[in-house]
């Protein structure tokens, strides 16, 4: 298994290298660089000219390209524009934020799908399966910048109860007064998250335990006399959970790349947020890391995936 | 002669599919007995209600969707009546059942071991040590080779043969004095299915138990069964010991299935097949002669207003009176 596991890391090399190649050349053609509009617009252009000279922008693709894997080698991924600090201060700066908001968000997304997941698929046809069918049908519909302003109204602007922006208040000073101020800028953005995210869980486990429960395993278990829940504990939840775990070392690389709608929306500062930030300013610099960074955890999440099945389901060998 | 004494009596079963608002009754009506030392064969085409008796017998039935009637009497209990803790103790315990699909019937993510083993936790106060000893013991009866090793293994590491051992090893492992065998050899290739059966009929000649063998399959019953009932559309047609239904068959849909068999042909001559099909529940009539929409040929006075199950010779039960009529198309009676 070790063997496998570095096999697919050494194979991920090349393929961050495309993938980094293939973002220069896409960054190349976006119109504006970071100082159009930025600058004076009375400015010299012989001077703005000579300023691109200075940064580099001028140089051709394949120069500047190894000039940055050169630089990002020696841990330098270049410099904001934007917040005049290195790409990696700002990215460090949110990522607290994002995996603080994600975390939270996927920890409720699974409190509430899995137990209704269960419940619909083990009593399906029943009222309750037929309520959770009506939530998931609602929440697959609706779009999480509704919701998400809903949410901002109601109950920050109208109730009051949560703050509807932000991720910390400016007046916590002491650590547990920061703890709690954070904790408190979380409710509402990751209830949104975890409304409307529970979709595919829910719809999965309940298919595979309607599916299961009529299998011929389940049958056997019967047959041998098992308490019907502990059928259901044993056998039928286990065979059921597969497809969930297969899909959890995406859930784990998600924790790092936020959500751009959420966070936007709650002014909270963390990934998403900057992502959005960085292209309405062109600051490529952060773009290019910051794509390249959710490519790799593409490739780190496809990799987990892969273990995490291997480890739950004997019939799965990759090697 | 000491009276035999009846391990299983069936009385009466009627289990009916909800379709809607109505329930349409898959088996209908059926009475049997199955004996100490005896292997009871079921048979009959797809769709006549063979799969669905067993799983009325097992309590496997999805209660919101299924109205059973009748009595199915074990010991001195119905167990049409018991309910589900109840009912758990009898499963496995004193009914053991085999399926048809070995790959199927087991659970993909647990091992051999486990599987086996919690047939022996819900029926027994065994500690590990000797349950492991019964899991090594039912290994070695059902024929495993090198049954350390298997029972670490997962069912898709085993051969469809192996597998269909091991769900045997499943039904044997409290010694229940029935054993139910849905189809047990139809998913094994032919050399397989003559192993399974050999290895049934020696569980049975060393247990002691009474077996209920559910197939189509006239050859199995031929080389296993001590007595055969017939069953066509949720009643039973005709039932014999095994040597008399073979050699003296009196019910036509009994005469038409051993005639469908293909044996040496000459050239030009045609395989026999039985006309139509069996009709789905919900359009099945259910009065009259049921085989008699797929004999045309047969004049109607031949058929019974309401055909019952009557001996017409010891052990040798028929329903109805169109078998005195009866003929084959084309053949002159």
């Amino acid at each position: 298994m070790w063997k496998t596991i570095f096999r697919r890391l050494l194979l991920m090399i090349p393929q961050i290298i495309i993938l980094s190649i293939l973002i220069f050349i896409i960054a190349e053609f976006m119109p504006g660089d970071p100082f159009t509009g930025m600058i004076d617009p009375n400015i010299d252009p012989a001077q703005l000219d000579a300023m691109r000279e200075r940064f580099g922008l001028n140089d051709p693709l394949p120069v500047k390209y190894i000039r940055w894997v050169g630089n990002a080698l020696q841990g330098d991924f270049g410099r904001s524009f934007n917040y005049k600090t290195s790409v990696v201060n700002v990215i460090g700066d949110r990522l607290g934020n994002t995996v603080r908001l994600s975390l939270l968000s996927t920890v409720l997304t699974y409190m509430i799908g899995l137990p209704l997941g269960i419940l619909s698929g083990r009593y399906n046809d029943s009222i309750l399966d037929k309520s959770v069918i009506i939530y998931n049908f609602v929440s697959f519909a609706v779009p999480t910048f509704v919701l998400a302003l809903l949410m901002v109204y109601i109950f920050g602007f109208n109730l009051g109860w949560f703050p509807s922006r932000g991720s910390i208040d400016v007046s916590a000073v002491t650590f547990w007064e920061r703890t709690w101020s954070r904790m408190y800028h979380l409710i509402l953005p990751s209830i949104t998250t975890a409304v409307l995210g529970t979709v595919s869980i829910i719809q999965y486990l309940r298919t595979e335990i309607i599916d299961a429960k009529v299998s011929d395993y389940v049958k056997t278990a019967r047959s041998k006399g098992v308490p019907i829940n502990k059928v259901y504990t044993k056998h039928i939840f286990r065979n059921a959970s597969l497809p969930i775990a297969s899909g959890f070392g995406y859930t784990i690389v998600n924790l790092l790349t936020g959500s751009i709608f959420i966070e936007q929306i709650f002014s909270y500062s963390g990934m998403g947020k900057l992502f959005l930030d960085s292209i309405n300013t062109r600051d490529y610099s952060v773009i290019f890391v910051l794509v390249l960074l959710y490519g790799i955890l593409g490739l780190i999440g496809t990799l987990l995936s892969d273990l995490i099945l291997m480890a739950v389901d004997p019939r799965i060998r990759i090697d | 002669m000491a009276v035999e004494q009846n391990l299983l009596e069936v009385n009466n079963l009627k289990t009916g599919f909800r379709f809607g608002e109505e329930y349409h009754n898959a088996v209908d009506g059926v009475s049997l007995t199955l004996k100490k030392n005896e292997i009871l064969a079921i048979v009959g085409e797809s769709g006549c209600g063979k799969s669905t008796l067993a799983t009325a017998i097992m309590g496997l039935h999805d209660p919101n969707n299924t109205k059973i009637s009748g009595e199915i009497l074990y010991k001195d209990l119905d167990l049409t009546d018991l309910n589900e803790r109840l009912y758990n103790r009898i499963r496995g315990n004193d009914i053991g059942m085999i399926f048809q699909d070995p790959l199927g019937s087991l659970n993909p993510l647990m091992t051999i071991y486990n599987q086996i083993a919690e047939a022996l936790i819900y029926h027994t106060d065994f500690d590990d040590k000797q349950i492991r000893a019964r899991v090594l013991e039912l290994l070695n009866q059902v024929g495993i080779p090198r049954p350390e090793q298997i029972m670490k293994a997962y069912p898709h590491e085993l051969s469809g043969g192996m597998r269909q051992r091991i769900v045997i090893a499943i039904a044997l492992a409290n010694k229940p004095p029935i054993i139910i065998a849905d189809e047990p050899t139809t998913a094994l290739d032919v050399t397989i299915q003559a192993q399974i059966l050999d290895l049934m009929r020696d569980i049975q000649a060393e247990t002691g138990s009474g077996i209920i063998l559910i197939t189509h399959d006239l050859g199995v019953v031929a080389e296993t069964a001590d007595r055969v009932a017939v069953m066509y559309a949720g009643q039973i047609v005709e039932e014999a010991p095994v040597d008399v239904l073979f050699k003296d068959p009196k019910h036509p849909y009994t005469r038409s299935l051993l005639n469908s068999i293909p044996h040496e042909l000459e050239e030009g001559e045609e395989l026999h097949v039985i006309h139509g099909t069996v009709p789905s529940l919900q359009h099945l009539p259910r009065k009259g002669d049921r085989f008699r929409p797929r004999i045309p040929w047969i004049p109607d006075e031949a058929f019974d207003e309401n055909p019952e199950l009557t001996e017409i010779a010891p052990n040798h039960k028929v329903r109805g009176n169109s078998w005195k009529h009866f003929h084959f198309e084309g053949e002159e009676k």
